[in-house]
């Protein structure tokens, strides 16, 4: 049945990229253009099929970055022993195609309707459905109250930068730094911890709605820190990607 | 309950697989372990991606809930964990 499109299942589509622009020296965001795109959701993922002259196939899932009604777009950190993304962030140009299938994912997804305050903590390319979120919030209007907890490893690395420094009504952006700071950097300078999550997340008892995205000893922590503050378990979402040598 | 391993991914990372074998959105389904009782929504079950063939494990007792292996275009599926998936 390879290749045979059955109504309203998940098909594989041929999409043309229409443009990349360059996050960081490691990340890349691809725009496309999908023929058939249904719409998709802030915070749902496409998978991506690469498939060898001789036939072998490598598939791999990268969330959206970009909001609802907006051209759909994957930003991709580069893994240097990875098997996809060093084809997509350094070999693909505006005009080639390439096969995907989506939107997928019910679970890591965020509307006004559902509501707020809103925590949002980030880990490296972790950034890319949150940024999706935050697009949404911004072109819907809404003022639900936000915060973005924002971990990346120095200031180079820190996609989204002059989106990010520029933050809509309602939405605070707390950056921390990990590995490298510039001079006169007063931001924190060190990985998430209870501590921190502590001084920057919204009081327990107001109910936040959580979502967490990273690699996954970062979700882990977070999750965890989170749970010891007192956020309900139900009210956080988690999406972890793996080891990536940490935000 | 212990960290998962660095390797590890969760639920979210299959979607597009469950979609392909049940034919429907299956992240947000519920379920829940034969052997410890533990019911949580696909999109937070542990999953390992990188053995011979796809494994989803219970958060709780890490008993094997799903396998999936994939073979020229034929996907063979092991659910005998679940006590329910709904």
């Amino acid at each position: 049945m390879a290749g045979t499109a059955v109504r309203g299942r998940l098909t594989w589509q041929t999409a043309t990229v229409s443009s990349v622009h360059d996050e960081t020296p490691k990340v890349r965001t691809l725009m496309f253009e999908v023929p058939d795109w249904p719409g998709h959701l802030a915070g749902q993922h496409l998978d991506i099929r690469l498939t060898a002259e001789d036939g072998y196939q490598a598939e791999r899932e990268y969330s959206i970055s970009t909001a609802p009604g907006e051209p759909v777009a994957i930003t991709v950190e580069r893994l240097d022993d990875g098997e996809v993304s060093p084809y997509l962030s350094q070999e693909l140009r505006p005009g080639d195609q390439i096969e995907l299938r989506g939107p997928i994912g019910l679970y890591f997804v965020w509307d006004p309707s559902d509501g707020g305050p809103l925590m949002l903590v980030a880990g490296g390319s972790g950034i890319a459905p949150l940024r999706a979120m935050l697009r949404h919030r911004a072109r819907l209007g809404s003022t639900i109250p936000t915060k973005l907890l924002y971990s990346s490893r120095s200031r180079a690395d820190e996609i989204f930068r002059d989106e990010l420094s520029r933050p809509a009504e309602g939405l605070t952006v707390i950056q921390t730094l990990t590995r490298e700071q510039p001079p006169g950097w007063t931001g924190y300078a060190r990985r998430v911890d209870k501590q921190m999550l502590t001084e920057v997340a919204w009081p327990a008892a107001q109910k936040p709605l959580t979502y967490v995205c990273g690699p996954t000893p970062f979700v882990e922590a977070v999750a965890a820190g989170l749970v010891a503050l007192g956020y309900p378990p139900e009210r956080i979402r988690t999406e972890r990607f793996g080891a990536t040598g940490g935000p | 309950m212990q960290p998962l391993e660095d390797n590890v991914l969760d639920g979210n990372a299959i979607g597009g697989l469950l979609i392909e074998v049940f034919g429907t959105e299956m992240t947000t389904a519920v379920g829940t372990c034969g052997s410890c009782g533990t019911a949580r929504q696909v999109a937070e079950l542990p999953v390992y991606p990188r053995g011979p063939g796809t494994v989803v494990r219970c958060r709780h007792c890490d008993n094997l809930l799903m396998v999936f292996v994939q073979a020229r275009g034929v996907t063979c599926v092991d659910l005998r964990g679940l006590a329910s998936l709904t």
